[in-house]
Protein backbone atom coordinates (compact mmCIF):
# COMPACT_ATOMS: atom_id res chain seq x y z
CA UNK A 1 0.00 0.00 0.00
CA UNK A 2 1.27 3.52 -0.64
CA UNK A 3 0.81 6.47 1.58
CA UNK A 4 1.58 10.01 0.53
CA UNK A 5 0.57 13.82 0.59
CA UNK A 6 -1.37 15.48 -1.70
CA UNK A 7 -1.64 19.78 -1.93
CA UNK A 8 -4.08 21.69 -3.65
CA UNK A 9 -1.37 25.01 -3.56
CA UNK A 10 -3.68 26.99 -1.71
CA UNK A 11 -2.01 30.57 -0.76
CA UNK A 12 -3.43 31.69 2.30
CA UNK A 13 -3.40 33.79 5.01
CA UNK A 14 -1.62 32.58 8.52
CA UNK A 15 -4.83 32.88 10.75
CA UNK A 16 -2.16 33.07 13.93
CA UNK A 17 0.10 36.28 12.51
CA UNK A 18 -1.46 37.48 9.40
CA UNK A 19 1.13 36.37 7.43
CA UNK A 20 0.31 35.76 3.59
CA UNK A 21 3.37 33.91 1.89
CA UNK A 22 4.24 35.37 -1.50
CA UNK A 23 3.41 33.33 -4.50
CA UNK A 24 7.54 32.37 -4.50
CA UNK A 25 7.46 31.19 -0.89
CA UNK A 26 4.63 28.97 -1.53
CA UNK A 27 6.13 27.51 -4.89
CA UNK A 28 9.39 26.78 -3.04
CA UNK A 29 7.24 25.45 -0.23
CA UNK A 30 5.55 22.62 -1.93
CA UNK A 31 9.12 21.90 -3.22
CA UNK A 32 10.29 21.55 -0.11
CA UNK A 33 7.57 19.26 1.26
CA UNK A 34 7.62 17.20 -1.71
CA UNK A 35 11.44 16.91 -0.53
CA UNK A 36 10.62 15.90 2.81
CA UNK A 37 8.04 13.21 1.44
CA UNK A 38 10.90 11.11 0.41
CA UNK A 39 13.30 11.91 3.32
CA UNK A 40 10.77 10.83 6.05
CA UNK A 41 9.92 7.26 3.61
CA UNK A 42 5.99 8.53 2.30
CA UNK A 43 5.70 6.83 -1.22
CA UNK A 44 3.68 9.67 -3.17
CA UNK A 45 3.93 13.03 -3.82
CA UNK A 46 0.85 14.76 -5.42
CA UNK A 47 -0.01 18.44 -6.44
CA UNK A 48 -3.39 20.03 -7.73
CA UNK A 49 -3.38 22.13 -11.05
CA UNK A 50 -4.95 25.67 -10.66
CA UNK A 51 -6.12 28.80 -13.03
CA UNK A 52 -6.95 31.27 -10.27
CA UNK A 53 -5.85 32.86 -7.00
CA UNK A 54 -5.04 31.82 -4.50
CA UNK A 55 -3.61 28.59 -6.20
CA UNK A 56 -0.21 28.22 -7.64
CA UNK A 57 0.32 25.21 -9.15
CA UNK A 58 -0.76 26.26 -12.59
CA UNK A 59 1.89 24.28 -14.14
CA UNK A 60 1.75 20.93 -11.94
CA UNK A 61 4.51 19.10 -14.49
CA UNK A 62 7.19 22.06 -14.55
CA UNK A 63 7.12 21.24 -10.93
CA UNK A 64 7.03 17.62 -10.67
CA UNK A 65 9.78 17.57 -13.42
CA UNK A 66 11.79 19.54 -10.77
CA UNK A 67 10.66 16.80 -7.59
CA UNK A 68 11.84 14.40 -10.59
CA UNK A 69 15.29 16.02 -10.70
CA UNK A 70 15.84 16.24 -7.11
CA UNK A 71 14.03 12.49 -5.91
CA UNK A 72 14.88 8.84 -6.82
CA UNK A 73 12.39 6.96 -5.13
CA UNK A 74 8.99 9.27 -4.61
CA UNK A 75 5.95 8.48 -6.97
CA UNK A 76 4.81 11.97 -8.62
CA UNK A 77 1.58 12.43 -8.89
CA UNK A 78 -1.58 15.13 -9.45
CA UNK A 79 -4.72 15.75 -7.82
CA UNK A 80 -5.95 16.25 -9.95
CA UNK A 81 -4.87 17.14 -13.69
CA UNK A 82 -7.47 18.64 -15.24
CA UNK A 83 -9.40 16.74 -17.99
CA UNK A 84 -12.15 19.29 -19.38
CA UNK A 85 -10.44 22.14 -19.98
CA UNK A 86 -6.70 20.82 -20.46
CA UNK A 87 -6.52 20.22 -24.53
CA UNK A 88 -5.94 16.33 -24.26
CA UNK A 89 -2.86 16.48 -26.73
CA UNK A 90 -1.13 18.28 -24.54
CA UNK A 91 -1.58 16.30 -21.22
CA UNK A 92 -0.45 13.08 -23.30
CA UNK A 93 2.49 14.79 -23.89
CA UNK A 94 3.24 16.55 -21.15
CA UNK A 95 3.05 13.31 -19.16
CA UNK A 96 4.60 11.61 -21.34
CA UNK A 97 7.98 14.01 -20.98
CA UNK A 98 7.66 13.66 -17.48
CA UNK A 99 7.66 9.47 -17.49
CA UNK A 100 11.35 9.94 -19.11
CA UNK A 101 12.42 12.74 -16.97
CA UNK A 102 11.45 10.72 -13.68
CA UNK A 103 11.88 7.27 -15.25
CA UNK A 104 8.66 5.87 -14.48
CA UNK A 105 7.95 7.29 -11.34
CA UNK A 106 4.86 9.37 -12.13
CA UNK A 107 1.09 8.74 -12.20
CA UNK A 108 -1.84 11.26 -12.40
CA UNK A 109 -5.38 11.34 -10.99
CA UNK A 110 -7.88 13.02 -13.83
CA UNK A 111 -10.69 15.37 -11.92
CA UNK A 112 -12.98 17.94 -13.54
CA UNK A 113 -12.28 20.75 -11.69
CA UNK A 114 -14.60 22.93 -9.70
CA UNK A 115 -13.74 26.37 -10.05
CA UNK A 116 -16.89 27.99 -12.59
CA UNK A 117 -15.11 30.47 -14.42
CA UNK A 118 -11.83 28.38 -15.65
CA UNK A 119 -14.06 26.47 -18.62
CA UNK A 120 -14.94 30.14 -20.35
CA UNK A 121 -11.57 31.14 -19.46
CA UNK A 122 -10.21 28.12 -21.38
CA UNK A 123 -13.03 28.16 -24.17
CA UNK A 124 -15.43 25.38 -22.50
CA UNK A 125 -18.70 25.03 -21.14
CA UNK A 126 -18.82 23.58 -17.45
CA UNK A 127 -22.09 21.85 -18.19
CA UNK A 128 -20.47 19.84 -20.40
CA UNK A 129 -17.81 18.88 -17.73
CA UNK A 130 -18.41 14.70 -17.69
CA UNK A 131 -18.94 14.59 -21.94
CA UNK A 132 -15.40 16.53 -21.76
CA UNK A 133 -13.83 14.56 -19.20
CA UNK A 134 -14.80 11.21 -21.13
CA UNK A 135 -14.10 12.40 -24.37
CA UNK A 136 -11.16 13.99 -23.86
CA UNK A 137 -10.01 11.02 -21.91
CA UNK A 138 -10.89 8.50 -24.40
CA UNK A 139 -8.80 10.43 -26.99
CA UNK A 140 -5.79 10.62 -24.25
CA UNK A 141 -5.88 6.66 -23.78
CA UNK A 142 -5.15 6.89 -27.92
CA UNK A 143 -2.54 9.07 -28.18
CA UNK A 144 -0.56 7.20 -25.64
CA UNK A 145 -1.44 3.73 -26.89
CA UNK A 146 -1.44 4.49 -31.00
CA UNK A 147 1.27 5.65 -32.45
CA UNK A 148 -0.75 7.41 -35.29
CA UNK A 149 -4.13 8.71 -34.24
CA UNK A 150 -6.85 10.16 -36.28
CA UNK A 151 -9.59 11.30 -34.56
CA UNK A 152 -12.66 13.42 -34.56
CA UNK A 153 -15.00 14.58 -31.46
CA UNK A 154 -17.36 17.09 -30.22
CA UNK A 155 -14.93 19.65 -28.44
CA UNK A 156 -11.72 19.84 -30.23
CA UNK A 157 -9.99 20.19 -33.48
CA UNK A 158 -10.16 16.80 -35.22
CA UNK A 159 -6.22 15.38 -35.47
CA UNK A 160 -5.38 13.43 -39.39
CA UNK A 161 -1.78 11.29 -38.79
CA UNK A 162 -1.12 12.74 -35.17
CA UNK A 163 1.53 11.47 -33.29
CA UNK A 164 2.02 12.49 -29.62
CA UNK A 165 5.83 12.90 -28.91
CA UNK A 166 7.39 11.68 -26.63
CA UNK A 167 6.37 7.93 -26.23
CA UNK A 168 5.33 6.63 -23.35
CA UNK A 169 8.50 5.15 -21.53
CA UNK A 170 9.03 1.28 -22.56
CA UNK A 171 5.40 2.00 -24.36
CA UNK A 172 3.72 1.97 -21.24
CA UNK A 173 1.78 4.98 -20.58
CA UNK A 174 1.10 5.98 -16.81
CA UNK A 175 -1.29 4.88 -14.41
CA UNK A 176 -4.42 6.74 -14.76
CA UNK A 177 -6.60 7.58 -10.97
CA UNK A 178 -9.88 9.28 -11.97
CA UNK A 179 -10.77 11.33 -8.89
CA UNK A 180 -14.34 12.37 -8.10
CA UNK A 181 -16.11 13.97 -5.12
CA UNK A 182 -19.71 13.05 -6.08
CA UNK A 183 -20.25 11.76 -10.10
CA UNK A 184 -20.67 8.56 -9.94
CA UNK A 185 -20.24 8.70 -13.56
CA UNK A 186 -16.64 9.39 -13.15
CA UNK A 187 -16.39 6.28 -10.52
CA UNK A 188 -18.39 4.45 -13.95
CA UNK A 189 -15.36 5.54 -16.25
CA UNK A 190 -12.74 4.49 -14.03
CA UNK A 191 -14.19 1.38 -13.87
CA UNK A 192 -15.11 1.02 -17.10
CA UNK A 193 -11.27 1.11 -18.16
CA UNK A 194 -10.08 -0.78 -15.42
CA UNK A 195 -8.57 2.22 -14.20
CA UNK A 196 -8.09 3.64 -10.52
CA UNK A 197 -10.69 5.89 -8.28
CA UNK A 198 -9.28 8.51 -5.75
CA UNK A 199 -12.08 9.22 -3.69
CA UNK A 200 -11.85 12.94 -2.61
CA UNK A 201 -12.75 11.83 1.17
CA UNK A 202 -12.07 15.42 2.95
CA UNK A 203 -14.93 17.30 2.45
CA UNK A 204 -17.75 14.67 2.17
CA UNK A 205 -18.88 11.87 5.05
CA UNK A 206 -17.45 8.54 4.39
CA UNK A 207 -21.03 7.40 3.69
CA UNK A 208 -21.19 9.21 0.43
CA UNK A 209 -17.25 7.92 -0.44
CA UNK A 210 -18.55 4.77 0.53
CA UNK A 211 -20.96 4.83 -2.16
CA UNK A 212 -18.67 5.98 -4.88
CA UNK A 213 -15.98 3.64 -4.09
CA UNK A 214 -18.47 0.55 -3.86
CA UNK A 215 -20.21 1.24 -7.38
CA UNK A 216 -16.37 1.60 -8.38
CA UNK A 217 -16.10 -1.66 -7.34
CA UNK A 218 -19.14 -3.37 -8.71
CA UNK A 219 -18.59 -2.06 -12.24
CA UNK A 220 -14.61 -2.66 -12.25
CA UNK A 221 -16.18 -6.52 -11.81
CA UNK A 222 -18.87 -5.68 -14.20
CA UNK A 223 -16.60 -4.79 -17.06
CA UNK A 224 -14.29 -7.72 -16.46
CA UNK A 225 -11.06 -6.27 -15.10
CA UNK A 226 -11.09 -8.45 -12.18
CA UNK A 227 -12.97 -9.24 -9.08
CA UNK A 228 -14.87 -6.21 -7.33
CA UNK A 229 -11.65 -6.51 -4.36
CA UNK A 230 -8.80 -6.15 -6.75
CA UNK A 231 -10.30 -2.70 -7.73
CA UNK A 232 -7.61 0.14 -7.46
CA UNK A 233 -8.70 2.66 -5.12
CA UNK A 234 -7.52 6.01 -3.50
CA UNK A 235 -8.44 7.90 -0.54
CA UNK A 236 -8.31 10.89 0.77
CA UNK A 237 -7.28 12.32 4.10
CA UNK A 238 -6.68 14.88 6.07
CA UNK A 239 -4.89 15.33 9.55
CA UNK A 240 -3.07 17.19 12.19
CA UNK A 241 -0.96 15.84 14.83
CA UNK A 242 1.34 17.12 17.95
CA UNK A 243 1.85 14.42 20.80
CA UNK A 244 -1.34 15.51 23.03
CA UNK A 245 -4.54 15.40 21.45
CA UNK A 246 -5.27 18.37 22.68
CA UNK A 247 -2.47 20.82 21.82
CA UNK A 248 -3.78 19.55 18.38
CA UNK A 249 -6.93 20.92 18.45
CA UNK A 250 -5.40 23.76 20.05
CA UNK A 251 -3.10 24.61 17.74
CA UNK A 252 -5.35 23.59 14.67
CA UNK A 253 -8.42 25.53 15.89
CA UNK A 254 -7.64 28.88 14.23
CA UNK A 255 -6.74 27.24 11.07
CA UNK A 256 -9.37 25.35 10.41
CA UNK A 257 -11.75 27.85 11.67
CA UNK A 258 -10.51 30.41 9.15
CA UNK A 259 -9.76 27.65 6.32
CA UNK A 260 -10.95 27.90 2.12
CA UNK A 261 -13.97 25.92 2.11
CA UNK A 262 -15.08 24.97 5.22
CA UNK A 263 -14.00 28.15 7.22
CA UNK A 264 -16.72 30.07 9.55
CA UNK A 265 -19.03 26.94 8.95
CA UNK A 266 -19.35 24.03 10.80
CA UNK A 267 -16.98 23.31 14.31
CA UNK A 268 -14.06 21.84 14.40
CA UNK A 269 -15.76 18.67 16.12
CA UNK A 270 -18.54 18.81 14.54
CA UNK A 271 -16.34 18.15 11.02
CA UNK A 272 -14.36 15.72 12.54
CA UNK A 273 -16.99 13.82 13.29
CA UNK A 274 -19.07 14.18 9.71
CA UNK A 275 -15.88 13.81 7.59
CA UNK A 276 -12.57 11.85 7.90
CA UNK A 277 -10.39 15.10 9.17
CA UNK A 278 -8.73 14.01 12.23
CA UNK A 279 -6.77 16.26 14.76
CA UNK A 280 -5.46 14.72 17.70
CA UNK A 281 -2.61 12.39 18.28
CA UNK A 282 -0.57 10.22 16.06
CA UNK A 283 -2.45 7.22 17.55
CA UNK A 284 -5.57 8.56 16.85
CA UNK A 285 -4.83 9.61 12.95
CA UNK A 286 -3.73 5.78 13.22
CA UNK A 287 -7.12 4.44 14.33
CA UNK A 288 -8.94 6.63 12.20
CA UNK A 289 -7.05 6.07 8.70
CA UNK A 290 -7.26 2.24 9.78
CA UNK A 291 -11.09 2.63 9.86
CA UNK A 292 -11.26 3.75 6.31
CA UNK A 293 -11.09 0.37 5.27
CA UNK A 294 -13.84 -0.41 7.20
CA UNK A 295 -16.24 0.90 4.49
CA UNK A 296 -14.34 0.91 1.45
CA UNK A 297 -11.99 -2.46 1.36
CA UNK A 298 -8.67 -3.32 1.31
CA UNK A 299 -6.95 -0.26 -0.55
CA UNK A 300 -3.69 1.02 -2.18
CA UNK A 301 -2.94 4.69 -1.69
CA UNK A 302 -3.68 6.98 1.04
CA UNK A 303 -2.91 10.21 0.37
CA UNK A 304 -2.75 12.88 3.26
CA UNK A 305 -3.89 17.01 3.07
CA UNK A 306 -1.37 18.33 5.00
CA UNK A 307 -0.35 21.99 4.00
CA UNK A 308 -3.69 23.92 3.56
CA UNK A 309 -5.60 26.99 5.26
CA UNK A 310 -1.85 29.16 6.03
CA UNK A 311 0.06 26.54 7.80
CA UNK A 312 3.37 27.69 7.80
CA UNK A 313 6.23 25.39 6.21
CA UNK A 314 7.86 24.62 9.03
CA UNK A 315 5.12 23.42 11.09
CA UNK A 316 3.93 21.47 7.96
CA UNK A 317 7.52 19.55 7.91
CA UNK A 318 6.93 19.03 11.34
CA UNK A 319 3.57 17.01 10.39
CA UNK A 320 5.09 14.65 7.90
CA UNK A 321 8.37 14.15 10.51
CA UNK A 322 5.45 12.68 13.10
CA UNK A 323 3.64 10.93 9.65
CA UNK A 324 6.99 9.16 8.89
CA UNK A 325 8.20 8.37 12.03
CA UNK A 326 5.51 7.44 13.57
CA UNK A 327 1.77 7.13 11.57
CA UNK A 328 3.15 5.56 8.12
CA UNK A 329 5.02 2.26 9.24
CA UNK A 330 2.24 1.43 11.93
CA UNK A 331 -0.26 1.73 9.05
CA UNK A 332 2.17 -0.20 6.52
CA UNK A 333 2.20 -3.01 9.37
CA UNK A 334 -1.42 -2.94 10.36
CA UNK A 335 -3.27 -2.58 6.59
CA UNK A 336 -0.63 -5.54 5.78
CA UNK A 337 -2.37 -7.98 8.24
CA UNK A 338 -5.74 -9.73 7.29
CA UNK A 339 -5.19 -8.33 3.16
CA UNK A 340 -5.83 -11.01 1.15
CA UNK A 341 -3.24 -12.18 -1.62
CA UNK A 342 -5.01 -11.44 -4.80
CA UNK A 343 -5.51 -7.44 -3.62
CA UNK A 344 -2.98 -5.72 -6.00
CA UNK A 345 -0.70 -2.80 -5.38
CA UNK A 346 -1.02 0.41 -6.88
CA UNK A 347 0.36 0.22 -10.04
CA UNK A 348 3.73 1.11 -10.78
CA UNK A 349 6.05 1.52 -13.75
CA UNK A 350 7.53 -1.41 -13.08
CA UNK A 351 4.82 -3.43 -12.52
CA UNK A 352 2.81 -2.41 -16.00
CA UNK A 353 5.60 -2.71 -18.08
CA UNK A 354 6.00 -6.47 -16.72
CA UNK A 355 2.22 -6.69 -17.26
CA UNK A 356 2.43 -5.33 -20.80
CA UNK A 357 5.18 -8.31 -21.23
CA UNK A 358 2.79 -10.78 -19.99
CA UNK A 359 -0.23 -9.57 -22.20
CA UNK A 360 1.98 -9.60 -25.04
CA UNK B 1 -53.10 4.48 1.17
CA UNK B 2 -51.12 6.47 3.28
CA UNK B 3 -49.53 9.41 1.80
CA UNK B 4 -46.61 11.00 3.28
CA UNK B 5 -47.24 15.11 4.12
CA UNK B 6 -43.89 17.00 4.80
CA UNK B 7 -44.57 20.78 6.45
CA UNK B 8 -41.88 22.92 6.59
CA UNK B 9 -41.54 26.07 8.91
CA UNK B 10 -39.52 28.93 8.90
CA UNK B 11 -40.98 30.51 11.94
CA UNK B 12 -37.99 32.28 13.81
CA UNK B 13 -39.80 32.89 17.14
CA UNK B 14 -41.00 30.13 19.52
CA UNK B 15 -43.75 29.86 19.73
CA UNK B 16 -44.34 31.00 16.39
CA UNK B 17 -47.53 31.92 14.24
CA UNK B 18 -45.97 30.46 11.30
CA UNK B 19 -45.73 26.88 12.69
CA UNK B 20 -49.34 27.40 13.90
CA UNK B 21 -50.18 28.09 10.63
CA UNK B 22 -48.30 24.85 9.24
CA UNK B 23 -50.04 22.93 11.71
CA UNK B 24 -53.56 24.38 10.79
CA UNK B 25 -52.93 23.30 7.00
CA UNK B 26 -51.61 20.01 7.44
CA UNK B 27 -54.88 19.25 9.70
CA UNK B 28 -56.58 20.35 6.80
CA UNK B 29 -54.68 17.78 4.65
CA UNK B 30 -55.17 15.43 6.74
CA UNK B 31 -59.01 16.08 6.33
CA UNK B 32 -58.91 15.27 2.98
CA UNK B 33 -56.38 12.74 2.76
CA UNK B 34 -55.31 9.27 4.28
CA UNK B 35 -51.91 11.12 5.19
CA UNK B 36 -48.57 10.89 7.28
CA UNK B 37 -47.62 13.97 8.38
CA UNK B 38 -44.05 15.31 9.63
CA UNK B 39 -43.41 18.84 10.29
CA UNK B 40 -40.24 20.75 10.81
CA UNK B 41 -38.96 24.08 12.58
CA UNK B 42 -35.73 25.19 10.20
CA UNK B 43 -35.17 26.79 12.96
CA UNK B 44 -33.62 23.72 14.64
CA UNK B 45 -31.38 23.32 11.83
CA UNK B 46 -31.01 27.00 11.15
CA UNK B 47 -26.66 26.38 11.86
CA UNK B 48 -26.80 22.84 10.29
CA UNK B 49 -28.51 24.90 6.88
CA UNK B 50 -25.42 27.69 6.98
CA UNK B 51 -23.04 25.19 7.15
CA UNK B 52 -24.41 22.97 4.07
CA UNK B 53 -23.66 26.70 1.91
CA UNK B 54 -20.52 26.26 3.22
CA UNK B 55 -19.14 22.76 3.03
CA UNK B 56 -21.87 21.33 0.25
CA UNK B 57 -22.89 18.73 2.63
CA UNK B 58 -25.88 18.15 5.08
CA UNK B 59 -25.42 17.28 8.50
CA UNK B 60 -26.59 14.21 9.98
CA UNK B 61 -30.06 16.12 10.87
CA UNK B 62 -30.05 18.27 8.36
CA UNK B 63 -29.85 15.22 5.64
CA UNK B 64 -32.92 13.82 7.68
CA UNK B 65 -34.98 16.70 6.75
CA UNK B 66 -34.18 16.62 2.94
CA UNK B 67 -34.72 13.25 2.67
CA UNK B 68 -38.05 13.82 4.23
CA UNK B 69 -39.09 16.16 1.88
CA UNK B 70 -37.85 14.36 -1.24
CA UNK B 71 -39.22 11.25 -0.29
CA UNK B 72 -42.83 13.48 0.52
CA UNK B 73 -45.74 13.45 -1.63
CA UNK B 74 -46.67 16.62 -0.79
CA UNK B 75 -45.05 19.92 0.81
CA UNK B 76 -46.83 22.39 2.91
CA UNK B 77 -44.11 25.13 2.95
CA UNK B 78 -44.39 28.19 5.50
CA UNK B 79 -42.60 31.15 5.61
CA UNK B 80 -42.76 34.67 7.76
CA UNK B 81 -42.79 37.78 5.51
CA UNK B 82 -39.91 39.75 5.56
CA UNK B 83 -38.94 42.68 3.48
CA UNK B 84 -41.77 41.81 0.85
CA UNK B 85 -40.65 38.37 0.33
CA UNK B 86 -39.88 34.96 2.24
CA UNK B 87 -37.24 34.93 5.19
CA UNK B 88 -33.73 34.20 4.27
CA UNK B 89 -33.68 31.34 6.54
CA UNK B 90 -36.76 29.40 4.30
CA UNK B 91 -34.87 30.18 0.87
CA UNK B 92 -31.25 29.31 2.37
CA UNK B 93 -33.22 25.43 3.18
CA UNK B 94 -34.55 25.57 -0.40
CA UNK B 95 -31.19 26.41 -1.98
CA UNK B 96 -29.35 23.61 -0.08
CA UNK B 97 -31.91 20.89 -1.82
CA UNK B 98 -30.58 18.97 -4.82
CA UNK B 99 -31.88 19.73 -7.87
CA UNK B 100 -35.00 18.60 -9.02
CA UNK B 101 -36.27 17.44 -5.67
CA UNK B 102 -39.52 19.10 -6.08
CA UNK B 103 -39.77 18.81 -9.73
CA UNK B 104 -43.41 17.68 -10.03
CA UNK B 105 -44.13 17.58 -6.19
CA UNK B 106 -47.51 19.28 -5.05
CA UNK B 107 -46.61 22.75 -2.95
CA UNK B 108 -49.26 24.40 -0.18
CA UNK B 109 -48.08 27.46 0.46
CA UNK B 110 -48.41 29.43 3.60
CA UNK B 111 -47.21 32.93 4.57
CA UNK B 112 -47.28 35.35 8.09
CA UNK B 113 -46.68 38.84 8.73
CA UNK B 114 -47.92 41.45 10.66
CA UNK B 115 -50.79 42.90 8.76
CA UNK B 116 -52.47 41.98 5.23
CA UNK B 117 -50.39 44.39 3.64
CA UNK B 118 -47.98 42.13 3.27
CA UNK B 119 -49.88 39.05 1.71
CA UNK B 120 -49.13 39.45 -1.98
CA UNK B 121 -45.43 38.42 -1.47
CA UNK B 122 -46.69 34.59 -1.82
CA UNK B 123 -47.53 35.31 -5.20
CA UNK B 124 -44.99 37.14 -6.19
CA UNK B 125 -42.13 35.89 -4.03
CA UNK B 126 -43.10 32.52 -3.21
CA UNK B 127 -44.93 31.21 -6.16
CA UNK B 128 -42.34 32.33 -8.45
CA UNK B 129 -39.50 30.58 -6.51
CA UNK B 130 -41.77 27.38 -6.29
CA UNK B 131 -42.63 27.31 -9.71
CA UNK B 132 -38.67 27.72 -10.98
CA UNK B 133 -38.63 24.96 -9.04
CA UNK B 134 -40.52 23.08 -11.10
CA UNK B 135 -43.30 22.37 -8.20
CA UNK B 136 -46.90 21.91 -8.61
CA UNK B 137 -48.23 25.13 -6.53
CA UNK B 138 -51.71 24.67 -5.40
CA UNK B 139 -53.69 27.38 -6.41
CA UNK B 140 -54.30 28.83 -2.61
CA UNK B 141 -52.29 30.26 -0.99
CA UNK B 142 -52.54 31.19 2.88
CA UNK B 143 -51.81 33.87 4.17
CA UNK B 144 -51.97 34.70 7.77
CA UNK B 145 -51.90 38.18 8.95
CA UNK B 146 -51.92 38.84 12.90
CA UNK B 147 -55.78 40.15 13.08
CA UNK B 148 -56.97 37.15 10.75
CA UNK B 149 -56.14 34.97 14.06
CA UNK B 150 -58.88 36.31 15.60
CA UNK B 151 -61.51 37.32 12.75
CA UNK B 152 -64.03 36.04 11.24
CA UNK B 153 -66.86 36.41 8.30
CA UNK B 154 -66.96 34.96 4.77
CA UNK B 155 -63.82 34.84 3.60
CA UNK B 156 -61.80 34.26 7.22
CA UNK B 157 -58.47 32.02 7.57
CA UNK B 158 -59.88 28.64 8.32
CA UNK B 159 -61.70 28.70 5.19
CA UNK B 160 -58.79 29.65 3.28
CA UNK B 161 -57.01 26.99 5.32
CA UNK B 162 -59.80 24.26 4.25
CA UNK B 163 -59.64 25.00 0.66
CA UNK B 164 -56.29 25.03 0.55
CA UNK B 165 -55.73 21.95 2.21
CA UNK B 166 -58.12 20.40 0.13
CA UNK B 167 -55.95 21.68 -2.88
CA UNK B 168 -53.07 19.71 -1.74
CA UNK B 169 -54.94 16.79 -1.20
CA UNK B 170 -56.51 16.95 -4.92
CA UNK B 171 -53.47 17.05 -6.13
CA UNK B 172 -51.24 14.36 -4.21
CA UNK B 173 -54.46 12.09 -4.26
CA UNK B 174 -53.92 12.12 -8.35
CA UNK B 175 -50.44 11.30 -8.20
CA UNK B 176 -48.68 8.08 -8.06
CA UNK B 177 -46.34 7.75 -4.64
CA UNK B 178 -42.97 9.50 -4.55
CA UNK B 179 -40.24 6.89 -5.53
CA UNK B 180 -36.95 8.25 -5.02
CA UNK B 181 -33.94 7.60 -8.02
CA UNK B 182 -30.48 6.22 -6.38
CA UNK B 183 -28.22 8.68 -8.22
CA UNK B 184 -25.54 5.49 -8.03
CA UNK B 185 -27.74 3.18 -9.92
CA UNK B 186 -26.77 4.41 -13.05
CA UNK B 187 -27.98 5.22 -16.58
CA UNK B 188 -26.78 5.38 -19.49
CA UNK B 189 -24.29 2.86 -19.91
CA UNK B 190 -21.22 4.29 -20.53
CA UNK B 191 -20.88 3.17 -24.13
CA UNK B 192 -23.93 5.62 -24.02
CA UNK B 193 -21.22 8.67 -22.56
CA UNK B 194 -18.88 7.35 -24.75
CA UNK B 195 -21.47 8.82 -27.43
CA UNK B 196 -21.75 11.75 -26.38
CA UNK B 197 -25.07 10.75 -24.04
CA UNK B 198 -24.40 11.86 -20.83
CA UNK B 199 -26.64 14.53 -18.34
CA UNK B 200 -26.04 18.03 -18.67
CA UNK B 201 -24.26 19.26 -15.25
CA UNK B 202 -25.72 22.59 -14.16
CA UNK B 203 -25.61 24.35 -10.96
CA UNK B 204 -23.14 21.69 -9.96
CA UNK B 205 -19.83 23.16 -9.02
CA UNK B 206 -18.71 21.11 -6.43
CA UNK B 207 -17.74 18.03 -8.01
Amino acid sequence: MQFGVFTVGDVTQDPTNGRVPSDAERVKAMMAIALKAEEVGLDVFALGEHHNPPFVPSSPTTMLGWVAAKTTKLQLSTATTLITTNDPVKIAEDYAMLQHLADGRVDLMLGRGNTGPVYPWFGQDIRQGVALAVENYALLRRLWREDVVDWEGQFRTPLQGFTATPRPLDGVPPFVWHGSIRTPEIAQQAAYYGDGFFANHIFWPKEHTQKMVGLYRRLFEHYGHGSADQAIVGLGGQVFMRKNSQDAKNEFRPYFDNAPVYGHGPSLEDFSEQTPLTVGSPQEVIDRTLSFREYVGDYQRQLFLVDHAGLPLKTVLEQLDILGEEVVPVLRKEFAIGRPAHVPDAPTHESLKEKAKVDA
Amino acid sequence: MTRSIVAISAGLSQPSSTRLLADRLTAAVAKKLDADVRTFELRDVAHDITDNLLTGFPSPALKTLIDAVERADGLVAVSPIFNASYNGLFKSFFDVLGDDVLRDKPVLLGATGGTARHSLALEHALRPMFAYLHAVVAPTAVFAATEDWAAGGNNALPGRIERAGAELAALVAAREPVEVKDPFDLSPSFEDLLGGQGRAVTNDLRL
